[in-house]
């Protein structure tokens, strides 16, 4: 029961860190339209993490004598207790590296949805479905941005280079699975990670190819989100997101 | 007691004919295929429904709004249950609620089995020839058209 919390926990965590780095660009955005994109983006990041969150809390709420709810679980949790993705901690950047992150787990959440459709666990195979037919969206969207900048101008291309060369690291730790990853796909309720990384590879070289990019070598990971062991940034992220709770206990709107 | 179960069964449909789309206001939720099923237990009443997008902000207010409805018309033991699966299409979509967004100046999805490219008919002045701006609109649901020959801008419900 626990790793089936912490496996749920960590899938909410790495949509709702995420969404609190994309909202920061939420009327800062290059033109009106992309400014739109990337905030319908993240609000169907953070009703997905709402998903993820409300079935976590009925799984710990029946489990032990804790009380929690979605709220609690994003605002009143400390950054050890946060099992997000190093990726999606990492900053905003310019529009670049904004896109380049979003592509990079867009192209894994599809990847990871996909096969989640078939968990023998009913909540998460729901959750999953719904949630892929956004996704779908996301990688369309993010892909072509990729491309749009890799192949535009030498200003874009710089900074897009820069941006990938920036995340790279980060994208390994997706294949590396946490003890409660590797416990639940040995009971069928999560896909494997590590076997997402073929198609994860060849997507994005797919599109790095059209974009006129070229794909890193595989080099040095950085790991440890997924066991709370967080970047300094999250604790900056966290100090936003969960400033109103912590200093006015229970306000509500 | 099934024969009442029956009636109250189709009063309860026929309420939520007249609870609006906080969002497009034109559309019922009926219309929009939300509500999946109404139980009637004793004098308990359990709607099940949908949300369309996962982070959809209109759905705690359609919540609310069918639970005043009901409230307005007598019924006490009211239960909303939200589910995910199957997970929500267009395709569910009422025909009636096709040719209303039309009317009101959205174009309508296409059914998912159209895998065919062609392009959302301005609902202006009819045309074919339009474009797409951006793959996301004003709301979750909706992508941003121009049409080519009347130069207006316009929402197309997203296929979903």
């Amino acid at each position: 029961m626990n790793q089936l919390i912490n496996y749920t926990l960590s899938l909410g965590d790495s949509n709702l860190i995420l969404t609190q780095r994309n909202a920061a660009w939420c009327g800062h955005g290059p033109i009106l339209e992309q400014d739109i994109a990337i905030t319908n983006i993240t609000l169907d990041l953070i009703g997905q993490s709402r998903n993820f969150y409300q079935y976590a809390a009925t799984l710990i709420n029946a489990s032990s004598e804790n009380s929690v709810t979605e709220d609690s679980l994003a605002y009143l949790r400390t950054e050890r207790e946060f099992k997000n993705l190093l990726l999606t901690e990492q900053e905003n950047g310019d529009w670049a590296q904004t896109i380049v992150r979003q592509f990079f787990y867009s192209v894994y959440q599809y990847l990871l949805y996909e096969k989640m459709q078939q968990s023998n666990n009913e909540h998460l195979a729901g959750i999953a479905a719904k949630s892929l037919k956004e996704v779908t969206y996301h990688v369309t969207w993010s892909s072509e941005w990729v491309i749009r900048l890799g192949d535009g101008t030498e200003e874009s291309k710089d900074r897009i280079t820069k941006a990938v060369k920036e995340l790279w690291p980060y994208t390994g730790e997706m294949f590396l699975p946490a003890a409660y990853e590797i416990a639940m796909a040995a009971e069928g309720i999560a896909p494997d990670v590590a076997s997402l990384k073929n198609d994860w590879v060849k997507k994005v070289t797919s599109v790095f190819e059209e974009a006129t990019i070229t794909l890193p070598e595989n080099g040095f990971t950085q790991t440890g989100g997924k066991n709370g062991v967080h970047t300094e940034k999250l604790g900056y992220i966290l100090s936003d997101l969960q400033y109103l709770q912590r200093t006015y206990p229970n306000a509500t709107w | 007691m099934v024969v009442e179960n029956n009636i109250t069964v189709k009063t309860v449909w026929d309420l939520l004919e007249q609870v609006p789309d906080p969002e497009i206001p034109v559309l019922s939720i009926l219309d929009l295929g939300i509500v999946r099923d109404i139980k009637v237990d004793e004098d308990l009443v359990e709607i099940i429904i949908t949300p369309t997008y996962s982070g959809c902000p209109a759905m705690d207010a359609i919540t609310m709004d069918i639970r005043l409805k009901l409230i307005e018309n007598g019924f006490k033991n009211i239960k909303i249950t939200s589910v995910l699966s199957p997970a929500w299409t267009t395709d569910w979509m009422t025909e009636e609620g096709k040719i209303k967004l039309n009317k009101y100046g959205i174009a309508p999805p296409k059914m998912s089995s159209d895998i065919s490219d062609t392009l959302p008919i301005c609902p202006q002045c009819k045309s074919a020839h339009t474009k797409l701006l951006s793959q996301f609109g004003s709301t979750a649901c909706k992508a941003l058209y121009q049409c080519n020959d009347c130069k207006e801008p316009f929402d197309y419900f997203k296929c979903h």
